[in-house]
């Protein structure tokens, strides 16, 4: 129990990056002048941002594949995240069970994971089982099996948790915005599938996946830890070479969310609701993506001091989380509110977050909430990176973003650049994030659909 | 941060920081306040923790939630800094500040630049004692604790089943309370309770305080003495709480609910802690919840899930921070077709050729690797070796305790682990829950939209 939700509640806080190990320095060329990261480019090709650190003897690797659930057919949504579910479950010689006992003897972390516009995928070893490590992921992105015994082992697990979700107020509350704001688009669709898709998977429809996702045209590296550039520039060869040069990815149309001004509640027996309020944001491209990131802040991004926190939770105790965020994916930039709040009080609260958006677009922060701000997310960049495996995650981001390398020496200039001007420029441009989608799972009491 | 027993947080809590690990400095000011400081270079920021000795189960009878309750007004102003002063600060240095309850300790922290943390030690040296109420901020904050009830566990039917089946397991012990409370209670605490609790048990004599990070022990000495050192030491009580009776009988708890579109299985046993464990035994209890359930090599995933081919999913988890006798757990999902009682009944069967013939050599031998692999793992994150240590600190373990853990593993032998199933994973030590949708109902449910 705590007083204050972790920010890890709330997975969709897509937001700025941050630096830390700044003012490491090192004499390398192609290489940040603040940071020591380093661009590792292999004999044959492969990119790697790299942050050579031996003070532990571990390595951690970050990577991710563009294309994600946004590449899955409009009539069989899930593939990507099945497919991602099974790349350590059996590559190359080693049979399901005999891949997990070579990751487990040696403590080796290998995960995957698909979201809506990447596969990812995560090592952790210790500098010792460094070359094992590096061969079991080399086996799982160019030589996974998709056993059947795996593949229906495996359906039987997503098909257990899509069930489990299917009573779960925070997952009807998200899939249905997203079904709702994007009706004809891949975002529209459940990025896990559906108890009716996934039971159709195929095993060619996997296997498809992986040869037009996993290629090295669509890849992103970063890596932390006890490893040379050099050695790091033959090991990308190694585990990534044998991949095709191309992915051949679906292109995904640019979309902006539907419905704005509705609401939508989706009846389900719990004592409490769960409110989901969606709208237009920026994408992180745009210019002024970080004054809309400040501006967020001050409205319920911060978990200690936003406008959304003081009103709704500390004022009136109507909620134990409540908070906004925002969310950049690669086609549309989208700017969320949410909170849980007993039945018979879900309609007050709504009304009162609904005020503040209009409060802030329509009056602004004052200078003072901007100073605050800009003093909280200039400081706190430090604490972005302080273990191996968030420094990686940073420079991946990055790289997926297309910020630039130098962009973790400029991001708290950036901040401390946002005018009171800035954010009601912003303000206009978002005028439209005065009407939201809305979708409530529970009994709301003063909510009604239309 | 979540509620520290959460299942698998156990695990982390103790397994970690090895033989060759961080080089943690203690010692204690006059006034008896324990101090901590881990050294972490990598980064100039610093953890800062203080923790009390205090947790849910010294709580006074009729008065669940207290203490969690109490971490919640902690954030309410003391006599010299009011209402929202303390957690302004931090933000304006870009700090994160958080705090958690368990049974058995209540921690804050903030996360700070390093050259900040006089600052924020400054603050949390007031309100070890300067803590001031109100009832303007007392009686919205308890609806805020009932809306977090709610949101964690009246919504989430399995949530609401593990709190019956922990409340089962302890038929004496103050450990059968929920940490948040129960909600008939929660709504009856009010400002008298909160200070009689906290004057009670909220001194130096009572807390560690833990730093980790860019820091110098002797650096924090000066700073404690002058901040922390000025508290006079307090009249805390000591730890006297009912024991459990050697048990009898094993328990049983179902719940039915039309929002189970998933069913499952979840059994725990009462079992020693690291504290009241004899030489070996709580190490032993560590590998044999590895051997289990560690991941797709335990026994049970084996067993339950591919070999058999009856459960969708299946775990084992040891809680084993734990001040007195805690609880071992297991448990499965069955696949569509499979009834819990035929679960329940294969998972026996592996429970029991486990007690007959205990692991082999080689899962004797993963088991250790990956737990003595999370002690190194652990190093690289300073925020988890705070935690692990000041959790220890709370439970009575010591520094030298942790840190000869990796040790002690390795010395852990088939015939320790044989003995500990055989002696503690017996049915009469045990609850087992069945988590089930109404009989004849038709599961997944929520209605057709309106």
């Amino acid at each position: 129990m705590s007083a204050r939700p972790a920010a890890s509640l709330f997975s969709a806080r897509i937001l700025v990056l941050v630096m830390m190990a700044v003012s490491l320095v090192s004499a390398a060329p192609a290489q940040s002048q603040t940071t020591r990261i380093t661009r590792v480019v292999s004999p044959g090709g492969i990119e790697a941002w790299l942050v050579r650190d031996t003070t532990l003897p571990l390595l951690a690797m970050e990577f991710a594949f563009l294309g994600g659930a946004a590449q899955d057919p409009a009539e069989r949504p899930g593939i990507a995240s099945l497919a991602a579910s099974l790349l350590d479950e059996g590559a190359g010689e080693y049979d399901a069970e005999r891949f997990h006992q070579a990751l487990a003897d040696k403590a080796i972390e290998l995960h995957f994971d698909a979201g809506r516009d990447e596969l990812r995928g995560s090592v952790r070893t210790l500098s010792e089982n460094r070359d094992a490590a590096f061969d079991m992921l080399r086996l799982s992105v160019t030589q996974p099996r998709f056993d059947t015994e795996a593949v229906e082992r495996i359906r039987t697990a997503q098909l257990a948790s899509l069930r489990r979700r299917s009573t779960d107020p925070n997952s009807l509350a998200n899939e249905r915005w997203f079904a709702l704001a994007f009706p004809n688009h891949p975002y529209g669709r459940p990025v896990d599938g559906t108890l009716a898709s996934v039971a159709d998977i195929t095993r060619e429809d996997l296997a498809g996946f992986a040869k037009r996702n996993l290629a090295r045209s669509n890849l992103r590296v970063a890596v932390v830890g006890d490893i040379t550039p050099e050695e790091l520039a033959t090991e990308l060869d190694r585990v990534f070479g044998a991949l095709p040069a191309t992915a051949q990815l679906t292109p995904v149309a640019d979309v902006q969310p539907q419905g704005l001004g509705k609401t939508d509640v989706i009846p389900l027996d719990v004592p409490q609701s769960v409110v989901m309020i969606g709208t237009d944001g920026l994408e992180r491209q745009d210019p002024d993506f970080i004054p809309a990131y400040v501006l967020n802040h001050i409205l319920g991004g911060s978990a200690f001091s936003s406008r959304l926190f003081k009103e709704v939770r500390e004022a009136r105790g109507l909620a134990y989380s409540v908070y906004s965020y925002q969310v950049a994916l690669e086609h549309v930039g989208l700017w969320f509110a949410g909170t849980a709040t007993k039945n018979d009080r879900a309609g007050e609260s709504i009304k009162i977050i609904n005020a503040e958006f209009q409060q802030i677009l329509d009056q602004g922060p004052t200078q003072e909430e901007l100073d605050e701000a800009k003093s909280y997310l200039t400081g706190s960049y430090a604490l972005r990176f302080d273990t191996s495996a968030k420094i990686a995650g940073q420079l991946l981001q990055i790289q997926i973003d297309k910020l630039g390398m130098d962009y973790i020496d400029r991001r708290n200039s950036l901040i401390e650049a946002v005018t009171l001007e800035d954010l009601r420029r912003v303000s206009q441009r978002l005028a439209g994030a005065r009407k939201a989608l809305v979708v409530v799972a529970g009994r709301p009491v003063g909510v009604v659909g239309n | 941060m979540i509620a520290m027993v959460a299942a698998g947080t156990a695990a982390a809590t103790l397994n970690a920081a090895s033989a060759a690990g961080p080089d943690v400095t203690q010692y204690q000011l006059a006034n008896g306040l324990t101090v901590m400081v881990i050294p972490d270079h990598r980064a100039p920021v610093v953890t800062h923790m203080v923790w009390y000795k205090v947790g849910s189960a010294d709580e006074q009878a009729g008065k669940s939630g207290i203490a969690h309750f109490l971490e919640h007004l902690m954030f309410k102003g003391t006599e010299k800094a009011g209402p929202g002063k303390f957690s302004g600060e931090v933000a304006r240095l870009g700090g994160q500040e958080n705090a958690f309850t368990s049974q058995d300790y209540t921690a804050y922290y903030q996360r700070v630049a390093k050259e900040h943390l006089e600052t924020v030690m400054t603050f949390e040296a007031d309100r070890m004692t300067g803590l001031k109420l109100s009832d303007a901020v007392v009686l919205p904050e308890r609806d805020v604790v009932l809306e977090e009830r709610r949101m964690r566990t009246d919504s989430d039917p399995g949530a609401r089943l593990s709190e019956a089946l922990q409340a089962a397991t302890y038929v004496n012990h103050p450990y059968q309370h929920p940490i948040i409370g129960w909600e008939h209670e929660i709504k009856q605490l009010n400002r008298e309770d909160a200070l009689a609790f906290y004057r009670r048990f909220y001194a130096p004599n009572n807390a560690v305080l833990v730093v980790a990070g860019d820091v110098e022990p002797e650096a924090v000495r000066a700073l404690a003495e002058k901040t922390y050192g000025v508290i006079p030491r307090a009249d805390t009580p000591p730890r006297n709480r009912p024991q459990e009776p050697e048990p009898q009988v094993h328990r049983r708890v179902s719940l039915s609910d039309p929002r189970v579109a998933q069913p499952s299985l979840q059994r725990s046993y009462l079992v020693p802690s690291y504290r009241t464990a004899k030489p070996g035994e709580a190490e032993a209890l560590d590998v044999l919840a590895q051997v289990l359930g560690g991941g797709q090599t335990g026994r049970l995933y084996r067993e339950l899930v591919v070999e058999q081919g009856l459960a969708a999913g299946a775990g084992a988890w040891y809680h084993s921070t734990a001040y007195d006798e805690t609880r071992f757990g297991i448990s499965a999902s069955p696949r569509p077709g499979v009834t819990l009682e035929a679960l329940e009944q294969a998972m026996d069967g592996v429970v029991a050729k486990m007690a007959k013939d205990g692991p082999d050599d080689v899962e004797l031998a993963r088991a250790k690797t990956r737990l003595t692999a999370e002690a190194i793992y652990a190093r690289d994150n300073q925020a988890t070796l705070a935690r692990i240590y000041g959790a220890a600190w709370a439970t009575g373990i010591s520094v030298e305790d942790v840190n000869r853990w990796p040790d002690l593993i390795k010395r852990v032998s088939v015939a320790d682990v044989k003995a500990a199933a055989e002696q503690y994973l017996v049915l009469k030590r045990a609850v087992t829950g069945y988590l089930t949708p109404p009989p004849a109902a038709a599961p997944a449910a929520p209605e057709k939209r309106s």
